[in-house]
């Protein structure tokens, strides 16, 4: 699979990189926990994705990059997790996420070659796909709708209600994820304004986040991006997380101001995206638990 | 009182639910990349026996319950409980009817018991998986007669009544596998 993928981006002209997986920064996405380790003199942070010093080289004018590296996020165990992973990430110069979601078909052809029947993959906008399986559009519906919702199809939820973005979640991870076609892709595009995360936001009515998902089945494989090049939106963001952390009485984390330096500088029109590499080494071996394509998960590590 | 984080959560922990104590069958972990975290997660009511299906947010914390699995040696029936003793320490226990259940016609005296307690009180007991117990009641066996798929009910000394092949005879003791309530072969 790695021979693969370094074959396919050696062959189109894109530049293997490696990026510390040690950094001031952390993640302050309150949904992703980094792990903290101690240098000694100071706390430094694990990445939970290359993402923030990769634009940092795009920013330095590197051109089209990828990295396959390990990275780790806390508390993420289950099936399809384990706190350290492999992602592949890349970033191609002045493509946008319509262009890469061709790219990233074109690579898991060839990764997952011989892998009969899931040929063509579906493309579907997340407004399309919420609506088409549950009957309600995800851009307008306000938080008592999607609650009603979740109680009509029965998800029993344990505790305090959610807000309106994780409502979403629940009811896209419970009932809109799992009726996708069964073993074969599904791509996943413009999200929600609310769900941008690092996408560009497209004005219109409604704004939508041009970000995109790639699933097989039910199961998430690649997050990707348009990306956001706008330093001063990408502080507001940052510091919009870090509230939502305090709100939830969850750590501060570092924010990346590297990151923000690199985006005032000058961030090319690009589009990036991450692939977990776990989860397509299960494809490819059938494996029903990520444990199974792990040399020694978690547990047992 | 205790508690535990759904990232504690694995098939066996005891919880507290809707004021009953569960346990969990399974914990299935749930998250899109960029979202909220679930544990989506099957349990079962110790009391009541139903399996519920529950949704929780990730690094939400439920209180545990105070539900203990223990080994109890059955001593006899007053004709409303069974009672119990905790060989360890020589405790006695009382079990109504609502936790003894099916059990009951497979209690012989002496018979080591699984028995779970919640908060001091027995809520289930699970009789061992073999037991050999003795005939009171059966017809004698008819030679050649296979209609009856070469077996004959027997009632056994604790009440319960099991198929048992035509050779057998008042007054023998058997093995039953309890989980199934079958006859597994005759004890000399």
């Amino acid at each position: 699979m790695l021979e693969r993928i370094r074959a396919f981006f050696t062959a189109r002209g894109v530049l293997e990189v490696e990026t510390p997986a040690l950094s001031r920064a952390g993640n302050t996405d309150p949904h992703i926990h980094s792990l903290a380790v101690s240098s000694g003199r100071e706390l430094r942070y694990l990445h939970t994705s290359p993402e923030f010093p990769m634009k940092r080289l795009l920013a330095a004018g590197s051109g089209d990059i990828f990295q396959i590296c390990r990275v780790f996020r806390a508390g993420e165990t289950g099936r399809f997790h384990n706190p350290e992973f492999s992602l592949l990430e890349w970033y191609r110069v002045g493509w946008d996420h319509q262009r890469l979601m061709d790219e990233v078909q074109a690579l898991l052809a060839w990764v997952l070659d011989g892998l009969a029947g899931w040929y063509p993959p579906r493309r579907v906008r997340y407004r399309e796909l919420f609506h088409a399986t549950l009957g309600l559009d995800p851009m307008t519906a306000d938080r008592d709708m999607l609650a009603a919702a979740a109680m009509a199809q029965g998800i029993i939820l344990h505790g305090a209600g959610l807000d309106r973005d994780e409502s979403l979640d629940l009811l896209f991870a419970h009932r809109v994820a799992p009726a996708l076609p069964e073993d074969r892709l599904t791509f996943v595009y413009d999200y929600p304004a609310s769900q941008a995360a690092l996408a560009q936001i497209r004005a219109g009515s409604p704004s939508v986040a041009e970000r995109f998902e790639v699933f097989w089945g039910a199961l998430e494989l690649a997050n990707g991006f348009h990306e956001l090049r706008d330093g001063a939106e990408q502080r507001c963001r940052f510091e919009a997380e870090r509230g939502r952390r305090r709100d939830r009485g969850l750590p501060d984390v570092a924010q990346d101001e590297r990151l923000l330096a690199a985006l005032d500088h000058g961030l090319p029109p690009c589009a990036g995206v991450a692939l977990g590499l776990d989860r397509v080494l299960m494809l490819i071996t059938a494996a029903g638990r990520i444990d199974e394509v792990l040399s020694f998960a978690w547990a047992r590590a | 009182m205790a508690s535990y984080s759904t990232n504690e959560f694995r098939a066996g922990l005891k919880v507290m639910l809707d004021a009953d104590p569960h346990t969990i069958i399974e914990n299935e972990f749930v998250k899109p990349g960029k979202g909220q975290a679930f544990n989506r997660v099957r349990l079962r009511n110790l009391k009541t026996g139903r399996v519920i299906d529950r949704t929780f947010k990730s690094g939400e914390s439920v209180e545990a319950a105070d539900v203990v699995d223990t080994e109890m040696q059955y001593l006899y029936n007053d004709g409303s409980h069974w009672h119990f003793m905790d060989p360890q320490t020589y405790e006695q226990f009382a079990a109504g009817e609502a936790a003894v259940g099916d059990a009951a016609k497979w209690l012989k005296d002496q018979a080591i018991c699984q028995m779970t307690l919640y908060n001091g009180e027995p809520i289930s007991v699970i009789p061992p998986n073999f037991v050999e117990l003795r005939i009171v009641q059966t017809d004698p066996g008819l030679r050649g007669d296979t209609a009856s798929g070469g077996t004959k009910p027997a009632t056994l000394e604790t009440g319960a009544v099991v198929k048992v092949p035509l050779f057998i005879e008042e007054g023998e003791a058997l093995r039953i596998d309890t989980r199934t309530g079958e006859y597994v072969s005759r004890v000399k």
